[in-house]
């Protein structure tokens, strides 16, 4: 039976060279493709029976054209030879309602990558994983959680999923390349009752980009349980100022915000607190923040960046210190210097910063030894937006568990924690060495010496 | 957050217009060859565009298209999905066969009379804005940019866009139905900094509805409005003091605060958590979960609000339903699945991000009705509390009712009156019981204009808000000045 074919980076290339070739025919003085093609499976099951089976491919064509230093950007799901030629066409013609901008343009010639390294993203064991596979191990893991304690009443489910994709690029600066990568992952939610009427939910996941890599789905569903079943009787606490402890799952998003505010474009549209701090100490000596594009098998690993340029390891904070911003082409001419090779491009969009596998540097701490505070916070979940880069103004709920004298005393949930982000990062006391490397943004366990937790 | 693409011709001579009855029988009966008990079809074709202009020139212009069909097949409660941007009769029975793999069994489906159903038309739109030249948009940019400048002299920075998506759909089930709609959104964002002695502060204004550029002629729309309202949050929050921690009377101001409902009661009562008893308002029906003084509804009739369908993603009109009445809770938004589950019918609440995703029970408008107070003496009533006037967004925790969302402009009220702007801070609480705890409800209803975008199971969709000032006898303020 006619089946639609596996992503495959030579032929998302050739599509990518196509296109730049139309573009450059009808008038672009210069322009980039990137050309990206996935396939993904996600199987959902819940109370032991499966609720989705969702099996599908996808690929899509983002066009960038620079035509008198004006700039226009479009994309297509349509490959076909005269559909594309339109587009550059029509691409060309709408840069005219831009206006010049010499900064847009694209990188110089000697900007460009050379030689791509091979990054080791690419498992043809996910590939094998098949919907009966699938189903089985979510089967199995969700199980797992239901079986563990007779408290565990209800399941949100559990969803396993792979993604299969193929990305290229093309520039006319001097630049064609391409790669493929891997993804597995698997998450376990199941549902308490509590004893006012309220449901607990907690969760566990894993998620690399090599099926050998990933945990067993039992363990993943018994920890989903053990968090789950902690959680019965949180309540709040009276509003104070206390140490708090991020967990690798919380802290995540902080050092997110903070990878935000670093970023060149950020600093360039006076949008960042961070803005003329390089060389100034904006964390505790304790932090060193690195974005490392170069990890083997990493999630968020890249041979290249969104503009052609060579990817290449950036210390963005050493030992508290603001070392550099992470910039794109545009932002880092804005800047007044060179990129950091830290460009991501969509397809829907053009060229903008965004890190790659953005690290906390593990401390040597134990993470139980964060936790010997008189009285504090371990914070498990955080919640809501409430962060002001401009400013750093920084407030967000927070589920967790209440510490005294060095001990968990009971689950919390229902309060905020705030703090300037300059305070909060200049606070930090304690790092752990348990680096979490399951996402892309990876944090240790970490101690804030101060922060107003607001509740009763 | 908002996504956008863009342009389309009349609503048959597209690339949907070319897909009719019979070969949407085709793929329904290869969908429902492997013993599925329902399946539906959902064509969409979407075009876009975006422009943004920053440092007083148009940056970059952007535009796309979005082509393709999701193919849902059902089989119990189960569901089997699949989707194809490439509308070949090759890649659409893949797409067919792919999503009935849900089902295990062989069966012969008979033959499916469709038949086309009329849907209202909540907004009527005489020309989409993508079909109005590029230069009117950059025009309207340039104005907004302007206005802000000139409000005032700490403005130091200034980003206005606008994007504008024209979205096609057509759903065909197995049960016969057929239906089209068009769904055009125009939608204009500004963000200004101010600077004043070493303090930067920002500020965002911004719109969106389904009309086209009759947009910006409405009162309050045009640029210049938004312009110098982004001017104005910017400045009046530069020298913001720090916000109070701990329980407090609060006063949301109306409109905007309508994320209240959104996040307090919205998403709890969407009737897929509640088929699975997994939200806090599972077998409430007909029980009191909020004050007397609240009647909730979410409406997806309103003329050319953000949130508005005519049709949902599943291919039933869009309703207005009650959901809280007089503080007891009367009504969940369902889905297909769900209503099926809880014996009722599909409330016109089944919508998706678009045909790679599967349909599930969503807000549209989500509203606080009027109540009987003067707001100036809700205002006047509160001793010392917080009064919340804009907002950034929200999230709730579904199983036990715990909700935030973000203030980006609010001031303390001491002694009845609004005093200190307040630095942006989190308000945190509980959905049931900040309901009961409301105890004055104002007389000004308001539908917020702004761009809201609701997220669920990783699927976006766009949403409108409102409500008139309410009081809010306590809940807890997440800011950094304890005590």
């Amino acid at each position: 039976m006619d089946k639609r074919p596996q992503p495959d980076p030579q032929t998302c290339q050739r599509f990518a060279e196509e296109m730049l070739a139309y573009a450059l025919r009808a008038g672009a003085d210069g322009a980039e493709v990137v050309v990206r093609d996935g396939t993904e499976l996600e199987v959902k099951v819940r109370l032991g029976e499966p609720e989705l089976v969702k099996e599908a491919g996808s690929r899509a064509l983002g066009l960038r054209v620079i035509k008198d230093h004006r700039a226009a950007v479009t994309y297509t799901s349509d490959f076909g030879a005269a559909a594309l030629q339109d587009l550059a066409r029509q691409t060309v013609e709408l840069a005219g309602l831009a206006e010049p901008e010499p900064t847009g343009d694209l990188p110089g010639r000697e900007e460009m990558a050379r030689e791509l390294p091979d990054l080791d993203l690419w498992d043809d064991a996910v590939l094998e994983i098949d919907v009966a596979e699938a189903i089985r191990r979510a089967k199995r893991g969700e199980a797992a959680a239901l079986k563990f304690d007779p408290r565990v009443t209800n399941s949100e489910g559990a969803i396993f999923g792979r993604v299969v994709g193929a990305s290229a690029f093309a520039s006319s600066a001097g630049f064609v390349g391409s790669y493929r990568g891997t993804n597995v992952s698997f998450v376990v939610e199941p549902v308490c009752d509590d004893a006012d009427g309220k449901k607990r939910n907690g969760y566990h996941w894993t998620s690399a980009r090599f099926r050998s890599a990933l945990l067993d789905e039992e363990e993943v569903g018994l920890e989903a349980a053990r968090r789950t079943l902690a959680k019965l009787g949180s309540r709040k606490v009276t509003t104070c100022e206390v140490p708090v402890i991020f967990s690798p799952d919380a802290g995540r998003g902080i050092l997110g915000q903070l990878a935000g505010v670093s970023s060149g474009g950020a600093v360039w549209r006076k949008s960042s607190y961070l803005a003329q701090r390089e060389g100034t100490a904006v964390a505790s000596p304790l932090v060193t923040v690195v974005d490392d594009p170069l990890i083997r098998r990493g999630p968020g690993s890249r041979p290249f960046d969104g503009e052609g340029l060579p990817t290449r390891v950036n210390i963005v904070v050493a030992e508290g210190v603001l070392r550099t911003f992470l910039c794109d082409v545009f932002s880092a001419r804005k800047l007044g210097r060179k990129s950091t090779g830290s460009a991501s491009r969509g397809v829907g969009g053009g060229p903008h910063v965004s890190t790659s596998n953005l690290i906390l540097r593990p401390g040597t701490t134990d993470p139980r030894d964060l936790e010997k505070v008189d009285r504090g916070l371990y914070v498990t979940d955080l919640m809501g937006f409430g962060f002001n880069g401009v400013t750093g103004d920084y407030s967000q709920g927070a589920n967790g568990f209440w510490i005294e004298g060095g001990e968990r005393i009971f689950p919390v949930s229902e309060v905020t924690i705030s703090a300037n982000f300059d305070d909060l990062w200049k606070g930090i006391d304690g790092l752990g060495r348990d680096l979490d490397t399951r996402s892309s943004t990876q944090c240790p366990s970490f101690r804030v010496a101060k922060m107003t937790v607001a509740g009763t | 957050m908002i996504e956008s693409s863009l342009v389309a011709p009349a609503l048959t001579s597209g690339p949907l217009g070319q897909i009719d009855a019979a070969i949407a029988e085709k793929l329904l009966a290869t969908a429902l060859s492997s013993g599925g008990d329902y399946a539906d079809l959902y064509f969409e074709h979407r075009s876009g565009a975006d422009y943004v202009f920053e440092e007083g020139r148009v940056r970059t212009v952007g535009r796309g298209v979005v082509l393709g069909l999701g193919v849902r097949v059902l089989r119990g409660d189960a569901t089997g999905y699949a989707y194809t941007e490439e509308l070949s009769d090759a890649r659409m029975q893949e797409a067919a066969r792919t999503a009935g793999q849900i089902a295990a069994s062989v069966a012969t489906p008979g033959p499916v009379a469709i038949q086309t159903l009329s849907v209202p038309d909540f907004y009527p739109v005489l020309q989409s804005s993508l079909d109005v030249p590029g230069a009117d948009k950059v025009a309207l940019l340039r104005r907004a940019d302007q206005a802000a400048r000139a409000f005032d002299p700490r403005i130091v920075r200034v980003e206005a866009s606008l994007s504008e998506e024209w979205r096609e759909v057509m759903v065909v089930s197995s049960d016969g139905r057929l239906t089209r709609d068009r769904q055009p959104m125009v939608r204009l964002g500004v963000h200004a900094v101010a600077e004043d002695g070493g303090k930067r502060q920002g500020g965002r204004s911004g719109a969106a509805s389904r009309r086209g550029m009759e947009q910006f002629q409405r009162a309050g729309q045009s640029p210049e409005d938004h312009g110098r309202e982004a001017a104005r949050l910017a400045v009046a929050m530069l020298h913001a003091h720090e916000a109070p921690a701990g329980p407090m009377e609060v006063v949301l101001g109306p409109g905007e605060s309508g994320i209240l409902l959104h996040e307090a009661v919205g998403h709890g009562l969407e009737a897929d958590f509640n088929r699975k008893k997994t939200s806090n308002y599972t077998d409430q029906l007909g029980k009191r979960v909020a004050s007397e003084l609240c009647t909730v509804v979410d409406d997806g009739t309103l003329t050319s609000a953000r949130g508005s369908i005519n049709v949902d993603d599943e291919g039933f009109a869009g309703r207005r339903n009650v959901l809280i009445e007089d503080g007891i809770l009367v009504g969940y938004m369902q889905d297909r699945i769900s209503a099926r589950h809880f014996g009722t019918v599909p409330s016109g609440n089944g919508r998706r991000e678009s045909f790679r995703h599967e349909p599930l029970p969503r807000m549209t408008n989500t509203l606080l009705a009027a109540g009987q107070d003067a707001p100036e003496d809700i205002v006047r009533s509160v001793k010392r509390g917080v009064y919340a006037k804009r907002f950034s967004g929200g999230q709730v925790n579904i199983s036990n009712g715990d909700f935030v969302f973000s203030l980006t402009e609010s001031y303390l009220i001491e002694d009845g009156k609004l005093t200190a702007p307040l630095r942006d801070v989190n308000l945190i609480g509980n959905g049931p019981e900040v309901l009961r705890k409301v105890t004055m409800v104002g007389s000004d209803f308001q539908l917020s204009d702004g761009t809201w975008t609701c997220g669920k199971d990783g699927q976006s969709v766009p949403v409108g808000i409102g409500t008139p000032t309410v009081k809010i006898a306590e809940i807890t303020v997440g800011g950094t000045r304890a005590g």
